[in-house]
This record gives structure tokens, C-alpha cells and sequence, in this order.
């Protein structure tokens, strides 16, 4: 796999060094000149020097052969136009930019670009843990559509003690695992819940809120 | 054409500023938006214009320049990807009918024109035309030798 990334920062820095970690192949492409010759010698990645929104650069840093592009650039502007050439012009497959006004995710979803914003994510991250302390983990996956909720149920819990098949969840939404005694067990109906399980949710943004007062009653 | 549109200039310098002035002299409505206010003292005191101070890059500003009712977007500023931006978004989510962008890399000039927006290189115009004065004045050249 390879990734080119357009930004600089410490997010470039962190990412880079998780994906090479992974195997991937990655490519940065930052403006400044400073930055990138401290980036060549922190990471295992090609450097490129210069302006990720000019076509000669992103042919330089090997687009045409990229399997993906992320351009998270502190300004929306470059990100949008870095990710259309990438698409357009290069073919690449999956070209993400980062929203750095959240207004803007849904701007270049429509523009065509898929987007991300990062105050949106930690936002609602936020949101999710200062509500429910006894919410360890909230990811969204396929792009926000879905949220993997892992809970811990206490003892005044009002599922505490039922089975599976007792408990009415409202639609689109299912318990996928429970963990017990660090034991995971991949619930039927004839399971039951107890305080102290540790319940892994699918839910969807639109139900994720009524799913979760079935687990954790009312107070909220 | 209309005499009097609704006509949105982003960037205020010196292009966005005269094109402001002669728009709205010829009577139409115009707003001009730019991230600095002290651009606008380039406009001239006729200008009956309004004068937003804001980023385009927010969607809120462009909201703000009641964008939705514009006949024409002139996007001027002297960055190419925000003019190449904000003439998109101006042209697929608020429907501007006549959308214009000026963009200064002759490069990039083809790939928007492939995404369908109107644009405008400088680079480009002032290359032909010193081209074209070159190949004038060697055609005169031979003229008079002849």
C-alpha cells in the first residue's frame, strides 16, 4: 500500500510513523523546508519539498501509482484542491482531506471529496464520555455512519441480570459482544447480561442515544 | 443581459477592487467580501456596494453575501485554490448561474475547466499578448525592409 500525505505537524508525524510501522509506503509532501528535512531524518518516509496543490509536485511524489491521498493541511482551500487532483488527474482511489472548518466536511463530500473533521470526531468523543463515565470507547467506523460503543454495566444497570432475548433495543442497533472475566462471548438470546460485563454495542448516530439509556437506565 | 445583477466579488485587491468599482457603477448590486477590511479603502466612494469582511473558504460568510441569490461570482483573490474553491462551492451548492475564477497557474487553468468553472490566467492572457506584440512588430519589421 501506498500513502502520499500532504501536512506537516505533529499529526503528519504521528501518522507517518504508524502507517511505515505498518508496512505501508509512505510519501509527505510539506512546503516548508525546515520541516521536511527534520521529517526525512525523524521517519523511513520519501520527503518531498513543495506545494502539495501543484500537479508537478504530486507527480514527483509518485500519485499516478498511490493507492491513497491525505491532505491535512491547516487550510481547507489546499486540502480540497490536493485531493481533486490526486482524483481527477492521477486516478488515485481514495483521496481524504481534512476539514479543518467542520462546515466543510460536508461542502467537500459534496464537491466529491471525502472528508473528515476532526472537531466533529473529538467533539462528539467528548461529548459521549463526559455524559457516561461508563462508556470506555466510542469509534466510528465507515465514515461516521456507525459507532462501536464498548460499555461497562453497573450494578443498577436495568439489563443487569436479563437475557438477551428480554431486552428491547430499539432498531438498527446490536450487542456484539460481551466480555466477562476478560472471556468474550459472542451473545444469543439465551445469554444474559451481568454488572461487571463489559458490552460492546453497534449502534447508528441516530439511535446511539436511546441505546444507550436501555444499558445505563435514565439518568443522563 | 441584465442590467442590474447580483453580482459577488471574493478578494477585494487590486483586479477585485476595479472590477467592483465598474460593476457597480454600471448599476448592478454588488458585494465584496475580503478576509482584510483595510482592502476595502481601495474601493472607490461611488462603490454602492455592500462589504462583507470574512474568509470565503466559510461557508458562513458566503451565506452571509446572500450567495443563494447571485447571478455572478467573481472569485479574485491571490490564491488560486481558494478561488478554484469557492467558485465550486458557489456553482454546486448554491447554484450560482455564472461562476468565474482567476487562476494564476496556467497547470491548473485545465483541470478546472475540466470540473466545468469559467477561469481567468492572468499568466496566460499576458503571455499571448506579449507574444502577439512580438509577432506585430517583427511582421513591421519586414514590412519596412521589403
Amino acid at each position: 500500500m501506498k500513502v502520499l500525505i500532504v501536512g506537516g505537524g505533529k499529526p503528519l508525524y504521528f501518522l507517518c510513523r504508524n502507517f511505515t510501522s505498518k508496512g505501508y509506503e509512505v510519501v509527505i509532501i510539506n512546503r516548508n523546508r525546515e520541516e521536511c528535512v527534520q521529517l526525512a531524518r525523524q521517519l523511513t518516509a520519501v520527503v518531498v519539498h513543495g506545494d502539495g496543490s501543484d500537479a508537478g509536485i504530486l507527480k514527483e511524489a509518485g500519485a499516478m501509482g498511490a493507492d491513497a491521498v491525505l491532505a491535512i493541511t491547516p487550510n481547507d482551500q489546499d486540502n480540497l484542491v490536493i485531493c481533486q487532483l490526486a482524483s481527477l488527474k492521477f486516478g488515485v482511489p481514495r483521496a481524504i482531506a481534512l476539514a479543518n472548518d467542520p462546515d466543510n466536511a460536508e461542502v467537500f463530500e459534496k464537491l466529491g471529496v471525502s472528508a473528515f473533521s476532526t472537531t466533529h470526531i473529538v467533539g462528539s468523543l467528548i461529548e459521549q464520555r463526559a455524559s457516561l463515565e461508563q462508556v470506555l470507547n466510542l469509534l466510528p467506523v465507515g465514515e461516521g455512519r456507525v459507532n462501536v460503543t464498548e460499555i461497562v454495566l453497573d450494578a443498577d444497570s436495568p439489563v443487569a441480570g436479563k437475557f438477551l432475548k428480554d431486552i428491547h433495543l430499539p432498531k438498527n442497533a446490536l450487542i456484539a459482544v460481551v466480555i466477562r472475566d476478560n472471556h468474550p462471548i459472542v451473545p444469543r438470546g439465551a445469554n444474559d447480561l451481568q454488572a461487571g460485563d463489559r458490552v460492546v454495542l453497534i449502534t447508528l448516530p441516530e439511535n446511539h442515544g436511546p441505546v444507550l439509556k436501555v444499558f445505563t437506565g435514565e439518568k443522563q | 443581459m441584465k442590467t442590474n445583477q447580483y453580482i459577488v466579488v471574493v478578494g477585494c485587491g487590486r483586479v477585485g477592487a476595479h472590477v467592483a468599482n465598474q460593476l457597480s457603477r454600471d448599476g448592478n448590486s454588488v458585494v465584496v467580501i475580503d478576509s482584510d477590511g483595510t482592502k476595502f479603502n481601495d474601493l472607490s466612494p461611488d462603490f454602492s456596494g455592500f462589504r462583507i469582511e470574512g474568509d470565503a473558504t466559510h461557508i458562513a460568510v458566503l451565506k452571509e453575501a446572500k450567495l443563494k441569490k447571485a447571478d455572478v461570482l467573481i472569485a479574485t483573490t491571490h490564491e488560486d485554490n481558494v478561488n478554484v474553491m469557492v467558485a465550486q462551492v458557489a456553482q454546486k451548492m448554491f447554484n450560482v448561474p455564472h461562476v468565474l475564477a482567476r487562476v494564476f497557474d496556467p497547470k491548473r487553468e485545465a483541470v478546472y475547466t475540466q470540473l466545468g468553472i469559467d477561469t481567468i490566467c492572468p499568466t496566460s492572457v499576458a503571455a499571448d499578448m506579449f507574444l502577439q506584440a512580438v509577432s506585430n512588430n517583427a511582421g513591421r519589421n519586414e514590412r519596412v525592409e521589403s
